[in-house]
Order: structure tokens, then sequence, then C-alpha cells
């Protein structure tokens, strides 16, 4: 069963390492944007907004096509194939994040603009760490897949 | 048992790109505060130590596997450059003159790129696990 679980064919391998690679400069940059949005400075601010919409949008949609480009090779997009529990948890968490993070990256920017943060900042602490929290999920649900 | 590990492992792996995000932010010269770069160091020591420890787990607990494969050996090697980078760079930042400055020494700047390229180099043997 240990063998099993680390051997796939070798043409997986590239939009494996895209998608992860994608993932972790998502959840760098959502994690940037928490602690410098929280920090509650201008400064803070700007770079909580560059951080979502330079960072975590563009690599989300990367992550997502790379999702997309596994899952075809895998054929799990197959009419006539039961998607596993832990794709099905992978699509939910990143396609629900990404009206948060869409969110979230609205709120700093005006937020940034205004030069204040007020509830703005507060509402983008609280997108970001909904989407960090998805991210968890979904990091544990690739990894252990349950069924 | 597998599974946990490999999550812990990764979870680790995506501290290290906590890390490594937000000194890409410094470096691009965006001002990043005394708190955020304080969290993104110990993201980098827990993440190092997670990786590391984990990682040699997981190449005892699969059978396929020997800690002495040449892509284990490289990857730890990859680790130990990848930290001694990171000391570096993070040895440099807090020498820097004023506090809160934006611009940094270009070795610096040189040696954050150098980490980063060091961590992605891991993530490359990680997945294609070459003469495994």
């Amino acid at each position: 069963m240990t063998v099993l679980a680390a051997i796939r064919p070798d043409d997986w391998n590239f939009p494996l390492f895209i998608h992860v690679l994608s993932a972790m400069v998502l959840f760098g940059a959502v994690v940037l944007a928490a602690l410098a949005v929280a920090g509650n400075t201008q400064g803070g601010l700007r770079l909580g907004f560059r951080s979502l919409l330079i960072g975590a949008i563009p690599a989300w949609i990367a992550m997502r096509l790379s999702a997309q480009w596994i899952a075809s090779k895998e054929n799990l997009l197959d009419e006539d194939v039961e998607v596993p529990a832990w794709v099905d948890i992978g699509f939910i968490t990143s396609e629900g994040s990404f009206l948060f993070l869409v969110a979230a990256t609205v709120c700093a920017g005006i937020a940034a603009r205004r030069g204040h943060g007020g509830g703005l900042r507060t509402a983008t602490v609280v997108l970001v760490g909904i989407t960090i929290v998805a991210y968890l999920v979904a990091l544990w649900a690739m990894s252990t897949r349950p069924t | 048992m597998y599974d946990w590990l490999l999550f812990f492992h990764l979870l680790a792996a995506f501290l290290l790109a906590v890390t490594a995000v937000t000194y890409s932010a410094v470096a691009f010269g965006s001002l990043v505060g005394g708190r955020t770069l304080f969290v993104a160091d110990r993201c980098w020591d827990v993440g190092g130590l997670g990786t590391l420890v984990l990682g040699v787990w997981l190449a005892l607990y699969l059978d396929q596997y020997e800690i002495w494969d040449g892509w284990i050996i490289g990857a730890i090697v990859l680790w130990l450059v990848a930290t001694g980078l990171g000391d570096s760079v993070r040895r440099g930042i807090g020498a820097s003159e004023p506090a809160g400055a934006t611009v940094y020494d270009r070795r610096v700047v040189l040696m954050h790129w150098l980490r980063t390229l060091a961590v992605i180099g891991l993530l490359v043997l990680m997945v294609w696990k070459p003469g495994a």
C-alpha cells in the first residue's frame, strides 16, 4: 500500500509540479496579505492588496488550471468516472475560496486607496482567514485522500 | 500513517513558501513590517525542520526509497544550501540601516533569490524523484 501510494506515471509530473508550486505561492501570498493587513498601517494595507492582486490571484489561476490538467490526465473528468471525494473537496474549496479571494482583494484595494483600514481592513483579514482555512482543508484532502 | 506524514510534510513545505513569498516582497522593495518578517522567519524555522524530519521519516517509512538514494541526498544538500542562504538573508536584512529600509544590499537580494531557487529545486526533486 505504501509503495502504491507514491507511484504515478511520469507524464503527470509537470502538471503536478505546477499545481504544487502555484498552491505554495498562493498560500504564501494569502498569509503575507493577512499579516500585512492585520498590521493596520498604510504600507501594510498596500502590501496586502498587492500580495493578493499580483501574488494570490495569478497563483490561484495557475493552481486551478493545473488541477484541471492533472484531473484530465487521470481521466477523472470522464462522464462514466466517479470522482473521488478528495478531488471534489479540492474543487469545492478552491472554487469557493476564489470568491473570498476576490472580495478580500477588493476590500484591501479600497482600504489601501483610502489610506485607512476600518471595517474594510477587518473584512479583508476575515476573508483571507477563511481562504487560509480552506487551503488547509484542501491540502489535507490532497495528501490524505479521504474516501 | 503515510497520509498524515505526507500532509504534515507538505504543510511544512507550504510554510517555507510563506517565507519565500514574504522575502520576495522585500526583494521587490515593499515595506514589510518587523512583525511580518518575524512570522516569516518562524515559518522558515518550523517549515525547515518539518520538511527535513518528516521527509527523512517518509523515506524510511516507504519501502521503495532509501535515505541514501541520490534524489534524497540531493534534497538534503539543497535544504542545507537554502537554510544557509536563509540565515545570511536574515542577518543581512537585520543589519540594514536605517530600520524599515526598503532597499537592501544586492548580495542580500541575490541570496534571497538563490534560496527561492533552492526551494523550487527541492520541489522538482520531490516531484520527479530522479533515479528512484
